[in-house]
């Protein structure tokens, strides 16, 4: 089982991102849940998401304390939230960055999702789209095929752009 | 069709495949997607039901039974206040024999104010005459909602229905759903006392003691009768569609020694509890009770239980608990954990059950 | 009264007090909806007067239901029925606690909603089932067993929170004057959306005045102004011939009030505060029918 925690802001679109990774591991054959935590946030406010994806049902829904992958969609979450809580010896980090960022020796890959939505000027009300490039990122990381990511995202969005955005970042994506 | 949905969604998507002649519903977190879910369904023409925005949900449950007495199919969804609001319309539904069908989103009461996850709510009102099923996956959510309307509109129960699933840990949780066409899995109502001006009659008048514990007596009669129609039905929901349910849902249980009893999410949380427990040399089992109303008939003869309520009856103790207690003569071990949301984790769960003392009663995050 | 039809609907074997002034207006309102009519009855003294089952005195489909609920299980059974086709009027009747108390929410709401159901409040001005205990439809004065020494505050304006509504159709009526009543029936259930009939319902053993006194208390109510007859149709109001008569030489109020046991011990300061407002009230809605508002 790999559980992926994603920190990011209200309105930023981390539960959505969470919920089209589920439905791109679905589309694998595999089993997924995606989990908000909901407490009293307002938009703009730290938020936490949690995605768990399994070759079994899955039958947990306490929240993830030993997370193998932490995503990090607006790094100034980290100036008030400890994103490496728990994460696993070998857990790996995924930055929305346009530059490498030293996570205390974990494997950190970084791409700058919010570049991507700005060139595709994929924006709505203001913000930047994230969640969509986002996809392609955690293609090319392994979790689910760049295929089931592009059906998810076709499932969720209509605009193309969505597709390109997630094909940029697949491309992109540093170590 | 194989696709994602939450909680939420699963029961409004169960909805529109039963199809109530009306939803009358007022909106509560963490309900609300349910409602808003059946009110796109019904403005894009997806859904032929009538939808009432009623003023609360005390109203909810009135113009359902308002219509249900028609001879429709009715639908509401509510939470935690709104429930316990809507107590003395639950005990109406009941007595006029109405098949009304009901989603309710477990969650905490007030004050203060909290909006996750509690079964005090709808375990409060165990003593209405509805039916009360307990889910714990969002594809079971689906399935029992679907389920609830055949049960609740058989000839041999006529009574109303209760679907409870936990606040945002079920209702906003994405996982996979499968939906199914119904067909005639879900005959169409035949309400044998549905308002008939042809055929006048007074409904509900006064009722001297002579008549009223007759009817009483019929509403038992008709809720001892639903264990079978319960379990009828869920056999033939598994023959038409794959998925198979009981009146409780049993892992590792048979040679177990040690039986955990929950409800809801938690109760799916056990599982991985007992294959740790196991891993320890723990001969545990978990018996997730799915039905409490009808209560079933569960087989723990020889077993130390565990029983973990998310919920509390003050001056008494865990309602689950003490309705085990009061039916079978088993150590039981009284476990108070989960309450308005509190994180309960499968490691949590398999130290209730290493530090077992029977007969006790251990609030979690309290006790040492 | 000619044109009433025979055909009862009501039989004389309800458990009704002698006197009792609901009883011949449900007689006259079920007269003009016709058999094919469904009431809903929430806890009123109606509750009662039908009988014990498995009798009814009732000749038409009745559903009682809980205190506060009535406007919502119509809405409820209004909306069911439309949906399958039929045109089965649904008619709450309740009395005044049920409406202007417990029952105003579910009242609102239906309105607001734009039902189509005709809202029939009796309004004998207490908690009349239950022993007369007072009610927010208590005149100020009026001594109810809650109110020994007479109630200290008004009567709550229901017709104005309906008004609020922009129902397509409100009235108010009398039990005193069944012919008006049955006309302005026939006329709310003609038009679709929320209607509203107030009726001013006296009663004897609440009122303290003898039971064959009823129709004459109810004659002195809309003669001395206390009680105005009228009907506002798509928001064109029409005071009714009673009280456009009453109203060019109301009798003093006095005549109405020294008539009944609840005003006995009634204070000179209530009495003029009664008076001014039945002027105020009488002013008001002549003002409207003259369509100066």
């Amino acid at each position: 089982m790999y559980e992926i925690r994603l920190h990011s802001r209200g309105g930023q679109g981390g539960v959505t991102a969470a919920k089209m990774l589920a439905l791109a591991a679905i589309r694998e054959g595999k089993f997924a849940t995606a989990c908000p935590f909901y407490g009293a946030e307002r938009r703009g406010a730290p938020v936490v998401s949690y995605i768990r994806i399994d070759d079994a049902p899955i039958k947990v829904y306490s929240q993830i304390r030993q997370p193998d992958l932490v995503i990090v969609l607006d790094m100034s979450v980290m100036e008030t939230v400890d994103v490496l809580q728990g994460i696993r010896e070998d857990g790996r980090v995924l930055i929305n960055s346009p530059h490498p960022v030293d996570m205390q020796g974990h494997p950190t890959y970084h791409v700058d999702l919010t570049g991507i939505a700005l060139s595709l000027n994929l924006v709505i009300a203001g913000s930047p789209i994230l969640n969509t490039p986002l996809m392609g990122a955690l293609a090319k990381m392994g979790y689910v095929t760049f295929d089931s990511v592009k059906g998810a995202i076709e499932e969720t969005f209509s605009d193309d752009r969505n597709v390109e955005a997630a094909q940029l970042a697949y491309e992109e994506l540093e170590r | 069709m194989l696709t994602i949905a939450t909680g939420n969604k699963a029961v409004a998507d169960a909805v529109k495949d039963a199809v109530p002649a009306v939803v009358a519903a007022y909106p509560i977190t963490p309900q609300t997607e349910i409602v808003e879910q059946i009110a796109n369904y019904v403005a894009s023409g997806q859904l032929a039901s009538k939808y009432i925005p009623v003023e609360s949900e005390h109203s909810a449950m009135a113009a359902c039974i308002g219509a249900s007495a028609t001879g429709v199919r009715a639908f509401t969804a509510t939470s935690s206040h709104g429930l316990v609001y809507m107590c003395e319309m639950l005990h109406w539904a009941v007595g006029a024999r109405l098949p009304i069908v009901m989603a309710n989103a477990n969650r905490a009461l007030g004050p203060g104010w909290n909006i996750w996850a509690e079964h005090t709510d709808s375990l409060s009102m165990r003593d209405t005459g509805w039916l009360q099923v307990y889910v714990g996956s969002v594809q079971e959510a689906y399935d029992a909602t679907l389920m609830a309307f055949r049960i609740a509109e058989h000839a041999d129960v006529l009574l109303p229905v209760m679907v409870n699933l936990d606040g945002f840990a079920l209702t906003h949780i994405t996982q996979s759903l499968e939906t199914v066409d119904p067909g005639d899995f879900i005959p169409p109502m035949k309400l044998p006392h549905a308002i008939d001006t042809g055929r006048p009659a007074g409904y509900g008048t006064l009722t001297a003691p002579g008549d009223y514990y007759r009817f009483r007596w019929d509403i038992e009669r008709s809720m001892r009768n639903a264990a079978s129609v319960i379990e009828a039905t869920q056999d033939e929901f598994g023959k038409r569609f794959g998925r198979t349910y009981g009146m409780t849902e049993e892992y590792r249980c048979a040679d177990a020694e040690v039986v955990v009893v929950a409800m809801g999410t938690l109760g799916k949380e056990v599982e991985i509890a007992v294959d740790i427990l196991r891993g320890q040399g723990v001969k545990a089992g978990s018996m997730r009770l799915r039905w409490f109303r009808p209560f079933p008939d569960l087989d723990l003869a020889g077993k130390e239980v565990v029983v973990i309520d998310r919920d509390y009856s003050f001056g008494f103790g865990g309602i689950v608990a003490h309705a085990i207690a009061s039916k079978y003569d088993v150590p039981i071990f009284s476990v108070i954990a989960g309450l308005g949301g509190q994180e309960v984790t499968y490691d949590d769960i398999a130290g209730f059950v290493r530090d077992r003392r029977p007969g006790d009663e251990y609030w979690f995050g309290v006790d040492a | 009264m000619a044109n009433i039809p025979k055909e009862e609907y009501i039989f004389k074997t309800t458990s009704a007090c002698a006197g009792c002034s609901s009883s011949l207006c449900l007689r006259h309102i079920l007269k003009a909806a016709g058999p094919d009519s469904v009431l809903v009855v929430p806890a009123c003294c109606t509750s009662v007067i039908q009988g014990i089952y498995p009798n009814t005195a009732f000749n038409i489909p009745v559903y009682n239901v809980a205190f506060a609920a009535a406007a919502a299980v119509a809405s409820g059974m209004s909306t069911a029925l439309r949906a399958a086709g039929r045109k089965t009027n649904v008619i709450c009747y309740a009395g005044d606690g049920g409406t202007v108390d417990i029952g105003i929410q579910a009242l609102s709401g239906a309105f607001e909603r734009g039902t189509d159901f005709l809202y029939i409040c009796y309004d004998n001005e207490a908690y009349s089932n239950t022993g007369m205990q007072r009610s927010g439809g208590t005149p100020l004065g009026a001594a109810t067993t809650t109110t020994p020494g007479g109630k200290t505050e008004g009567k709550k304006d229901l017709d104005l929170i309906v008004e609020a509504h922009d129902p397509p159709y409100m009235a108010t009526a009398c039990s005193a004057y069944p012919l008006d009543l049955y006309k302005k029936v026939q006329k709310a259930l003609s038009i679709e959306g929320p209607k509203f009939i107030h009726i001013l319902a006296p009663c004897p053993p609440g009122w303290r005045y003898p039971a064959d006194k009823t129709v004459e208390m109810g004659k002195l109510a809309v003669r001395t102004g206390m009680w105005i007859l009228y009907e506002r149709e798509h928001g064109q109001l029409t005071i009714s011939g009673p009280s456009k008569n009453a109203m060019r030489k109301p009798l003093p109020i006095e005549e109405y009030i020294g008539k009944q046991g609840r005003f006995k011990n009634i204070d000179p300061r209530s009495i003029a505060i009664l008076r001014q407002q039945v002027e105020h009230h009488m002013a008001r809605i002549a003002r409207e029918a003259e369509g100066i508002c």
